[in-house]
């Protein structure tokens, strides 16, 4: 290291408010972020335990819940799925980790923006709070799903919780995009500008690459995301007529717009929805190749392929959305393209799979608590990638569509693959972050519950789509041949509760390990990037005025004629 | 733990062929002139895909080996040559199969229905569906929901009284159909997004509010076909239940003929 000037104060701020709390320190910020999601993920689990309890029991009175009604379940459907996509999946993965470590891996000691990162955190927080405030007006919690497709999500009138309920959604949502976008612009400038001498865009790490591409994703998306919001809060607050046509009745009454089109809705929000699928999975993709070459102590197999498919897959994530709307009523002869498109998606992903397990070949394997999350990414990503290239296809889409296969396929490579990569990287940083271990134990113990849960759960999901079963139905009852399958839906839910009962022990190693858990040496995975030469827990001033000199590769692993199988990334030439 | 690893992976594996081999539930029968493409177009993905899914975690399985050889570690950085074939192997498979899959599309979408079909309305209403046939004339009558709709008082559509066209309009909450003939659906709705799934024939549309939307298919077996809704609607959905009975030649023009007499 040499010394170089330094680029943001490095006085440790006194007062415990501003130094944790009102802090433009890029890892409080980041930290921040990860509680966010940590009470939005336990909130959202709380709501798909509620909704699998009531399809089996619908007449159970919960204790605080009493008896949950059909308007209750969606309320539940469209609250888990925003928190989910929006307050975790989006997240933790980029906001907090992203946010945390790419400084510290590009070798900087705070980001571009530091005042815009952590007013995107308030801002973030804020939006929390009054997408939960909606369940507490009168209707409650909207129900329209989290896609909000209009006229349903336009008119007071079209349900319970389409009045207040809906307004505050649209405003949560609208301060998201906010944050979202200021984080971005952020995560852009810092890559772009703020990396240490030598640390070319090529010796970048692949977690920093997919953190890079993810904020323009975010960027050009929830822009577009902002505008829609507000053109349907206009529309049901303002007597505009973006979505709603001419001559509906609804609950007896005449509705009186005009003009507006329901799926001009459904194109602005899939143009955001769909590359928002890659914003939630492509730090997960990240992460997971950072460990993979980690553990398995060799380089990233290919990895500008990896660089290549990360940015082809950013892309092509753009031309997809149409994908979502086959039996909308939208042109037939779009399908053409927008098949052809979404299979082009496979081959980036086909690479990115390929390379995980070229990575892992002949390797000396540690068989770590994140290295297991890693496998587990990479086996979820298989099996629900692998439906992707049939849903692509219109022609069986228009079955499966909006059953629960879709359900099952979007759990898998989405959600599921999302939380092994969080799970992977929680463990793995955990030391870097509060200078302390995970146990290992608990970790493996976690791990198997939560992998054999996720197969439990969503495999059979899949059956459940293919025989027909359409999603979002609150009740078992009204459709005979839905009525059928209540058995198969007794069994999703009994693997439902012991998985998210197994959660427990993450929570309880996480929070005992931070105060309990054993010291942890300054690098204890013996990796080669930068922030591992920083002392655990990183040093408030990060780099300390002082800027790395970057001499070699981020997966400079396995390397003969060393003291160590590795180089760290400013060893000497 | 590694070989714990290696074994789950495996088992995993094995435990979802299994469940799809046995498969506790599945498609219905198809009985509609396409579903017998679709259903092969299906048998195929699963195949392929089901292949791809064992293999894949066969390899990843093998890839886990912790390598034993002393010694100069397998150190590659990449191969491209390999990344290459993989890739474009790959890529064949999966644009060969989206060509076929696009194949049945076309049929689907872009050819007419025969100029005999039945020309049958559909309306999604919150949470009923209704099934509107022209009656003798062949003419449908003019419809304003926001005028005339009256559901309790036997007109839930809307149709104009001073419309002579459709004073002869069947409207059914059953729909019925005759077997062998092309049916050709105009989907609408009243007030949400609706969406008609008879998942026997195949058959999936959207009703959108402010948009008339034309799909077609053709029932070849007789008997009864449950329809669902699938796209959220409101605290109704799960019961927006109709049925779709396939029936003769002659029973449907008696059917007819009964429904005119109403009248």
């Amino acid at each position: 290291m040499e010394e170089l000037p330094s680029i943001t104060t490095t006085v440790k701020p006194r007062r415990l408010l501003r130094r944790y709390v009102f802090s433009t320190d890029h890892k409080v910020v980041g930290l921040q972020y990860f509680f966010l999601s940590l009470a939005a993920a336990l909130t959202g689990t709380l709501l798909s335990l509620l909704m699998r309890i009531h399809l089996i029991w619908p007449n159970l009175a919960l204790p605080f819940f009493g008896t949950i009604k059909p308007e209750n379940y969606l309320a539940y459907l469209t609250m888990h799925g925003t928190l989910m996509v929006f307050f975790v999946l989006s997240l933790v993965p980029q906001s907090g980790f992203g946010n945390y470590f790419l400084p510290l891996q590009l070798g900087v000691s705070e980001m571009s923006f530091p005042k815009l990162n952590a007013a995107g955190f308030w801002i973030s927080l804020l939006s929390f709070l009054v997408l939960l405030a909606a369940f507490f007006v009168p209707g409650g919690a909207p129900g329209a799903g989290w896609t909000q497709y209009p006229p349903l999500s336009a008119l007071a009138a079209s349900g319970p919780g389409q009045a207040l309920g809906t307004d505050l959604w649209l405003v949560s949502i609208g301060l998201f995009c906010l944050a979202a976008v200021t984080g971005s612009i952020n995560f852009i400038t810092t890559t772009l500008k703020l990396r240490a001498p030598g640390m070319s865009l090529m010796r970048m790490p692949l977690t920093c690459w997919t953190w890079f591409v993810t904020a323009i994703l975010s960027l050009l998306a929830f822009s577009v995301l902002a505008a829609a919001v507000l053109l349907l809060l206009l529309d049901r607050n303002a007597g505009t007529d973006f979505f709603v046509p001419a001559g509906l009745i609804v609950s007896g009454a005449a509705v009186h717009h005009a003009g507006g089109s329901p799926l001009l809705w459904q194109h602005l929000f899939w143009f955001f929805g769909h590359p928002e699928v890659y914003i939630a999975i492509l730090p997960g993709m990240g992460m997971t190749s950072h460990l993979l070459s980690v553990f398995a102590r060799k380089p990233v197999f290919g990895y500008r392929a990896m660089v290549g498919s990360v940015v082809a897959i950013g892309f092509l994530g753009f031309l997809v959305w149409g994908h979502h709307m086959f039996v909308s009523g939208m042109n037939p002869y779009a399908a053409f393209a927008f098949s052809t498109l979404t299979t082009a998606i496979a081959v980036p992903s086909a690479i990115k799979t390929f390379n995980w397990m070229a990575t892992l070949y002949g390797g000396r394997i540690r068989f770590t608590t994140p290295l297991l999350f890693s496998v587990g990414f990479v086996s979820l990503f298989i099996t629900g990638g692998l439906t992707g290239p049939l849903l692509a296809q219109p022609a069986l889409d228009v079955y499966l569509h909006d059953t629960y296969f879709v359900v099952a396929h979007f759990h898998l490579i989405m959600a599921m693959a999302g939380l092994f990569a969080v799970f992977a990287a929680t463990h793995f940083w955990f030391p870097k972050i509060f200078g302390r271990m995970m146990n290992e134990r608990l970790g493996i113990l976690h791990f198997w519950i939560t992998f054999v849960g996720a197969y439990a759960i969503f495999v059979p999901m899949h059956l459940l789509g293919m025989a027909g079963h359409p999603r979002r139905y609150s009740e078992l009852t009204g459709v005979q041949y839905v009525a059928a399958m209540a058995p198969l839906q007794k069994w999703i839910t009994i693997a439902a509760v012991v998985t998210i009962a197994g959660q427990i022990i993450f929570l309880v190693n996480f929070f005992w390990s931070m105060f309990k858990g054993a010291a942890a040496p300054s690098n204890p995975w013996e990796c080669s990037t930068l922030e591992w030469t920083l002392p655990s827990p990183t040093p408030h001033a990060g780099f300390a005025g002082r800027l790395p000199v970057v001499n070699h590769g981020p997966y400079e692993y396995g390397v003969t004629g060393r003291e160590a199988d590795y180089l760290m990334q400013d060893a000497e030439a | 733990m590694a070989v714990a690893l290696r074994l789950a992976l495996l088992l995993v594996a094995a435990a979802c062929a299994c469940l799809f081999l046995a498969h506790p539930v599945w498609f219905p029968d198809g009985v509609s002139a396409q579903s017998a493409a679709i259903d092969h177009q299906f048998a195929i993905a699963f195949w392929i895909l089901g292949g791809l899914f064992l293999a894949a975690h066969a390899v990843l399985a093998v890839c886990l080996m912790r390598s034993r050889r002393s010694g100069k570690p397998r150190n590659s950085y990449g191969d491209w040559r390999m990344e290459a074939a993989w890739t474009l192997a790959i890529a064949a498979l999966f644009f060969g199969f989206n060509v076929a899959g696009v194949r049945i599309w076309s049929k689907m979408k872009f050819q007419q229905p025969e100029s005999n079909a039945i020309q049958v309305e559909v309306t999604g209403v919150q949470f009923q569906w209704y099934f509107r046939y022209a009656g003798p004339d062949g003419v449908f009558g003019h419809v304003d929901a926001q005028r005339f709709a009256r559901p309790q008082e036997g007109n839930p559509l809307g149709l104009d009284p001073g419309d002579s066209d459709g004073k002869d309009d069947i409207v059914s909450t059953v729909l019925v159909l005759p077997v062998g003939r092309d049916v050709d659906l105009t989907l609408r709705s009243q007030d949400v997004i609706h969406s008609l799934f008879i998942p026997a024939m195949r058959f999936k549309q959207d009703a959108v509010p402010g948009m008339s939307i034309h799909a077609h298919f053709r029932p070849i077996k007789t008997g009864a076909y449950e329809i669902s809704c699938a796209e959220l609607c409101g605290i109704g959905h799960y019961r927006m239940r109709a049925v779709a009975q396939v029936v003769s030649d002659e029973e449907f023009k008696r059917w007819l003929k009964a429904r005119e007499v109403q009248k």
